[in-house]
């Protein structure tokens, strides 16, 4: 019997190729928008794992992918490591670093745990302002290379791209194996009532450090793309407001939905450059347009495709129901 | 006879309220035993203390003759002790197979294994069986949060049989439940009980589901044992009739 395809998986398979040749024609501005987006897909997939799926509450999104691209940079610039290497140094370092970061989460929940998180983004920023030795300081590092793979040359903006989304497919169908296991069950059921899941044999402590871990090194990996995609960094794009631009990107797109941080990348990276036709007006159209509609989709945007399916589900029960009635009745009446 | 259970001695104080004060009971193998008593009596305090959800200031608990006094929840019940919780405990945004599964999965392999085995940890066919077995198949992929309370109920002691226990307490399983649904829950209860042999400790206020459903009652009253034995002893016993009547 041929299972029925998983719609997210589907929709992976089915995206893939379309964003492998639409683009195309696109010029380099353009590429680099959708590359963008996709490296901000990956570290909101990340946090998507931690906030929505295992409801840990965590503001350091943006420092995470800040330490994947200074390791990277660091690791490709200076120390001539392949591409390759600093990407998987990059996710490992931010694993270990989210495993230390989750520790306080085992004590302390909700809103207290958010500020612990946000203490830690801002000592990451600190370290990336100040520490000049180790990260150029305000002045940042320039010129980082883009990575030569298998004797591809990714220096132009089309290869590069391609090779963006190849690495993203790769991580969402990883994520997506992780979270139709038991783990991913595992992550939800600490979500929903961690004490239930205790009782039920759900390892709390392990599970916690590892929704902050594997969450981070998401963010990791999408810092190794972030570095070589910008060719330039600075502290600036991993600050505080980049950790609350991520927490909207994952909330606006629909915490906890697989696509949701797809859809909010898109929002919060890929809109702003298409507002830019609004010469300056763009918050108008963006603030209103953006976070607005969580007043009534407190789910975000594929909240709001769920609420459309179950209506669809339900008048199609009421349908049946009422087309059932009469045979029912009948029955009754004899 | 084998003893499941044995508590010892066992004692809660929060501050200057003895909540749980010295209390000693047995649970053997195959037998349901309820525990009864007024409301704040520490029947409540006491499951916690045996499940390793709050720490006691003393005593013991045995589980099959040995040590496993302040096991945390998940160890404890990867020994084979399971529960239910006085309030609803599901996962509402799972289906109802999912959090069947969920019950279940952990006792499945280790956990590299399960990440990288099937997804319903091989699971599925267990998950429908337990629910043609609490009848809730027209429920299997609704959401766990849609069901009714009463559903809810089935669903919770459901979960606390999937990974076959050695032994379930259940927190007032009767709590807020309408007759129909608690005719059901009782029957299923002790079907389980006659077919697998499984051991239940059932906590309740509702007399007659514990008269009917429980082979010895333990009385508690003020944080301690007042009274042991058949339902028709413990009703027969002056002490029992005073604590829940008064003079």
């Amino acid at each position: 019997m041929i299972r029925r395809l998983d719609p997210d998986l589907a929709v992976i398979v089915i995206a893939a190729p379309l964003l492998w040749f639409i683009p195309a024609g696109f010029k380099s501005y353009g590429l680099y928008v959708v590359s963008l987006w996709l490296v901000m897909a990956i570290a909101a997939m990340g946090l998507n794992l931690t906030l929505g799926y295992a409801g840990l509450k965590s503001l350091a999104q943006a420092a995470f992918v800040g330490i994947g691209a200074y390791a990277t940079a660091i690791l490709t610039k200076n120390h001539g490591v392949a591409w390759p290497v600093a990407f998987l140094v990059s996710g490992a370092l931010s694993f270990g670093v989210g495993v230390v970061l989750g520790f306080p989460a085992l004590r302390v929940k909700f809103h207290y745990l958010a500020f612990v998180t946000l203490a830690f983004a801002m000592f990451v920023f600190l370290v990336a302002r100040n520490e000049e030795w180790l990260t150029g300081g305000v002045y940042g590092f320039s010129n980082i290379p883009r990575p030569v793979i298998f004797g591809l040359d990714l220096s132009r903006a089309l290869p590069f791209y391609r090779f963006v989304l190849v690495v993203t497919v790769v991580l969402s169908l990883a994520m997506w194996w992780l979270l139709r296991s038991p783990w991913g069950r595992a992550f939800q059921a600490l979500r929903e009532n961690w004490m239930r899941a205790a009782s039920l044999g759900v390892d709390i402590r392990t599970y916690t450090l590892l929704a902050f871990a594997i969450g981070s090194a998401w963010g990791g990996f999408a810092g190794a793309l972030y570095a070589p995609l910008v060719e330039f960094i600075d502290p600036a794009p991993f600050a505080i407001s980049a950790s609350f631009v991520m927490l909207l990107t994952v909330v606006v797109g629909g915490s906890g939905f697989f696509l949701g941080p797809f859809v909010g990348a898109f929002l919060s990276f890929v809109l702003p450059e298409l507002l830019r036709v609004t010469g300056g007006w763009d918050p108008l159209v963006f603030d209103p347009g953006v976070p607005g509609p969580l007043g009534f989709s407190p789910t975000g945007i594929l909240g709001l495709v769920e609420r459309a399916r179950e209506l669809v589900a339900q008048r199609r029960a009421a349908a049946m129901r009422a087309a059932a009635r009469p045979m029912l009745e009948g029955s009754e009446a004899r | 006879m084998t003893r499941v259970l044995e508590v010892k001695g066992m004692k809660k104080y929060f501050g200057g309220i003895r909540a749980v004060d010295g209390v000693d009971f047995h649970v053997n193998k195959g037998e349901i035993l309820g525990i009864i008593g007024p409301n704040g009596c520490g029947k409540s305090t006491l499951f916690n203390c045996i499940l390793g959800q709050l720490t006691p200031t003393d005593g013991e608990v045995l589980l099959e003759g040995k040590p496993v006094t302040g096991l945390y929840p998940s160890e404890l019940n990867k020994l084979g002790v399971s529960r239910t919780f006085q309030l609803l405990q599901v996962f509402p945004t799972l289906s109802v197979r999912e959090n069947l599964i969920l019950a279940g999965q952990e006792h499945q392999g280790t956990k590299i294994s399960r990440l990288f085995g099937r997804g319903d940890a091989g699971l599925t066919d267990a998950a429908n069986r337990m629910i043609a077995f609490f009848k809730l198949d027209h429920l299997a992929d609704q959401k766990a949060g849609g069901l009714s309370y009463g559903q809810q109920k089935l669903l919770d002691a459901a979960m606390a049989f999937m990974a076959g226990p050695k032994l379930v307490l259940l927190d007032e399983p009767a709590g807020g439940v309408n007759l129909t649904m608690l005719a059901a829950l009782k029957e299923r209860l002790e079907a389980i009980n006659r077919e697998q042999g499984a051991t239940f400790v059932v906590i309740e206020h509702n007399m007659d589901f514990v008269m009917s459903l429980c082979s010895r009652v333990v009385v508690m009253a003020e944080g301690r044992v007042l009274a042991q034995g058949t339902p028709a002893e413990v009703r027969a016993d002056p002490a029992v009739v005073e604590a829940y009547l008064g003079h």
